[in-house]
């Protein structure tokens, strides 16, 4: 059986000035498959975004939509495509239901079928008993919600999502990512960024690990730790000088990598329960203090930083 | 053409619920042609300024002044006269605003003037009214000339040998007939009476900054991010813009045609026959939209564009003669208020008042070419007027 694919992009690449933001950037994506691309911040996440949905003109390389050619003057692809971008893009002089409706008529729908989609759609994002409001009298997470809404109504092929849960509270951000795993067991295609390795972890059937613009290896979260072999992550948090004790610790021969953020250090290393002492004899310089630790197998996190030598975090 | 008017129908309703369009596109033109009523209202004829005259004299300079020349000015209709008793009394009325100014009239003013020596007519007038004033002084100012030059004729006459006597040649100097005023009529001089000139050209200079609500949202969707959400949606680039000048158009008009009935009911303006002012509406509507939208996709910010309209505006307003008749300074500055829409949308009414519905479609013309001209260039740059 061969497996229908829903979006195609070769050979992305788009400068700003001297600035490479995306460099030769490819990759597939099935029918009713999650693809995360996993990146920090300015990897080059909404810029390879915006060419695959077509609002920005590309300098080289192609995207294809179920077969259709996407470019910013195309219509039949972009029909294809729900789109739903990082920023909140509502209108807040409008109620969260004329803001659906306005969104379904552009998308070709209207009469009963529109009201009876931007029903469905208030239900599943949950704001069915406050439809009537303006939509700038929500709360972040309820206008996230109604972002995300907006991007559903037309039940698109493909669901593009840009960073959704960015700067969302914790009940919200459970209730996007519980929307977009149901979508996804309905057969959808969902392309979803984030710097959030634990998102990319729950929902994401493939990653791709985006840095520089660059993709630096893709596969499943399984295949992407394998690539680390018999390795190991050790999490620190400490109190004091976190600088120096990510350089005192990096300079020792069994950490592999290592990166800090804030008061926390992420390494990894060959065998944690063999190297965790002199782990942690060599971060407590100048009074540094180890306020916990923590030994895990790798995760996305630990690729990233086998990979670039930074957190995704940075 | 349906995403056009999806996007200007969705604009619309958020104009509705943003009260800043209804302070720019109706108080604010609607109060301004009220204060500008006021204050200039008396330059229309409608009003006249009133004055009071006070003979201390009796002589037959004072009775000439009081019995000819001031009649002279009253059977205009510009012009009320009462008299009073005492220069006290007189000045009382200037500084309780009843009178624009007075006339005081010194007792031996015939005495000075026929004895040759300096006479002159004092006339005192209220700070609040320097146009009654400066009317009171040209009055009395244009009677002491008169008989200055009566003076010097005669002494002329007499010098040259004149066998008449000289009261004589006086008495005939005073008989010649006074120059009589040019009657104002502004229907022969197409011409719009003060009311209306100020009521339309605050209308048009008010309705360059209307129109901006719906093409400068543009911008704010580009800020909002919803501009991103609308290029990823099935449709062509240019219906966004396109439904943005819709926008444009459609506040424009509903605002200049709620100011037509406001300014006729509150002021009294007298716009002309509804069908020539309804052509003129049409077009300068969508040349205003054409002239802001350029300045908006030139603009990368919302702040950017309005300061840059702003200027704009004012610039064509006040070259288009919105505060005063520009053109009628000739020269290179009359021929530059051709380039504004403003000038042509004044021109037009003016013609209207005097001709029929036809004669307005000079103006028409001109405006409508501002409207294809400006409305084209914008569509031409839809490529960056949508670009995020």
């Amino acid at each position: 059986m061969t497996t229908r694919t829903v979006l195609t992009c070769r050979g992305l690449r788009k400068s700003f000035g001297d600035l490479v933001a995306v460099d030769g950037l490819s990759f597939d994506l099935a029918a009713g498959e999650t693809y995360g691309l996993l990146g920090p911040n300015g990897a080059g996440k909404t810029t390879a975004i915006s060419m695959a949905v077509g609002i920005l003109e590309r300098d080289a390389g192609e995207v294809m939509v179920d077969g259709r050619r996407l470019s910013t003057k195309t219509t039949d692809a972009k029909r294809l495509i729900g789109y739903v971008p990082q920023e909140l893009a509502l209108y807040p002089d409008l109620t969260g239901r004329e803001n659906l409706r306005f969104f379904a008529r552009l998308y070709g729908m209207s009469g009963r079928a529109a009201t009876r989609r931007v029903d469905h759609v208030l239900d599943v994002v949950g704001l069915a008993d406050r439809a009537g409001d303006l939509a700038k009298e929500y709360s972040g997470g309820m206008k996230r919600r109604l972002n995300v809404g907006i991007g559903l109504l037309h039940e698109p092929l493909l669901l593009v999502l840009d960073e959704p849960t960015a700067g969302v509270d914790p009940q919200s951000r459970n209730q996007i990512m519980d929307n977009v795993h149901a979508l996804a067991a309905t057969g959808m295609a969902i392309l979803y960024t984030t710097h959030y390795m634990e998102e990319a972890e729950r929902l994401c059937d493939r990653v791709g690990v985006i840095d520089s613009g660059r993709l630096i290896a893709e596969g499943t979260r399984r295949e992407l730790v394998d690539r680390l072999g018999e390795h190991d992550r050790i999490s620190l948090v400490l109190q004091g000088d976190t600088e120096q004790a990510l350089r005192a610790v990096g300079s020792l021969p069994v950490v592999l990598a290592a990166a800090a953020h804030g008061h926390e250090i992420d390494l990894v290393v060959d065998d944690a329960s063999a190297c965790l002492p002199d782990v942690l004899a060599s971060v407590r310089v100048d009074g540094v203090v180890v306020r916990s630790v923590e030994v895990a197998e790798p995760n996305l996190e630990a690729v990233f930083l086998h990979l670039t030598g930074r957190a995704l975090r940075e | 053409m349906r995403h056009a008017v999806l996007i200007a129908a969705k604009d619309l309703r958020e104009r509705a619920r943003d009260k800043s369009v209804f302070l720019f596109g109706l108080l604010l033109p609607l109060g301004l042609v009220l204060v500008l009523n006021l204050v200039l209202g008396d330059l229309s004829g409608s009003s006249p300024f009133r004055y009071v005259v006070v003979d201390d004299d009796h002589g037959p300079v004072a009775v000439a002044f009081v019995e000819h020349v001031l009649p002279a000015a009253e059977e205009s209709g510009a012009v009320e006269v009462r008299t009073a008793a005492t220069t006290d009394e007189a000045r009382r009325l200037v500084a309780d605003g009843e009178v624009s100014a007075a006339f005081l009239l010194p007792a031996d003013l015939s005495t000075d003037v026929l004895s040759g020596t300096a006479a002159a007519i004092e006339v005192v007038g209220d700070v609040n009214a320097p146009l009654g004033t400066e009317v009171a002084r040209s009055i009395a100012a244009s009677f002491t000339d008169g008989l200055h030059s009566t003076r010097v004729a005669v002494a002329a006459a007499v010098r040259a040998g004149s066998a008449l006597d000289p009261a004589e040649l006086a008495r005939l100097a005073a008989a010649e007939p006074d120059p009589r005023p040019v009657v104002d009529d502004p229907t022969e001089r197409r011409e719009l009476d003060t009311t209306t000139y100020y009521a339309a050209g605050m209308v048009v200079f008010f309705l360059f900054f209307t129109v901006q609500f719906g093409i400068t949202s543009l911008l704010d969707e580009r800020h909002d991010g919803t501009l991103a959400r609308l290029l990823a949606a099935p449709l062509r680039p240019s219906s966004i813009l396109v439904g943005k000048l819709l926008t444009s158009v459609a506040v424009g008009w509903v605002s200049t045609a709620l100011l037509v009935v406001g300014t006729t009911l509150l002021v009294g303006a007298r716009w002309g026959n509804p069908l020539g002012v309804a052509l003129l509406v049409a077009v300068c509507v969508p040349a205003a939209t054409g002239t802001v939208a350029v300045v908006s996709v030139l603009a990368r910010t919302a702040a950017q564009a309005s300061g840059w309209q702003a200027v704009v505006a004012v610039t064509l307003g006040s070259l288009g003669g919105t505060f005063f008749p520009v053109a009628q300074v000739g020269g290179a500055l009359a021929a530059a208020a051709g380039f504004s829409p403003h000038q042509w949308f004044l021109r037009g009414l003016a013609d209207l008042s005097a001709g029929e519905v036809s004669a307005v479609l000079p103006s028409v013309a001109a405006l409508g070419g501002f409207a294809v001209l400006t409305i084209g260039a914008a569509l031409l740059m839809t490529k960056k007027a949508v670009a995020l």
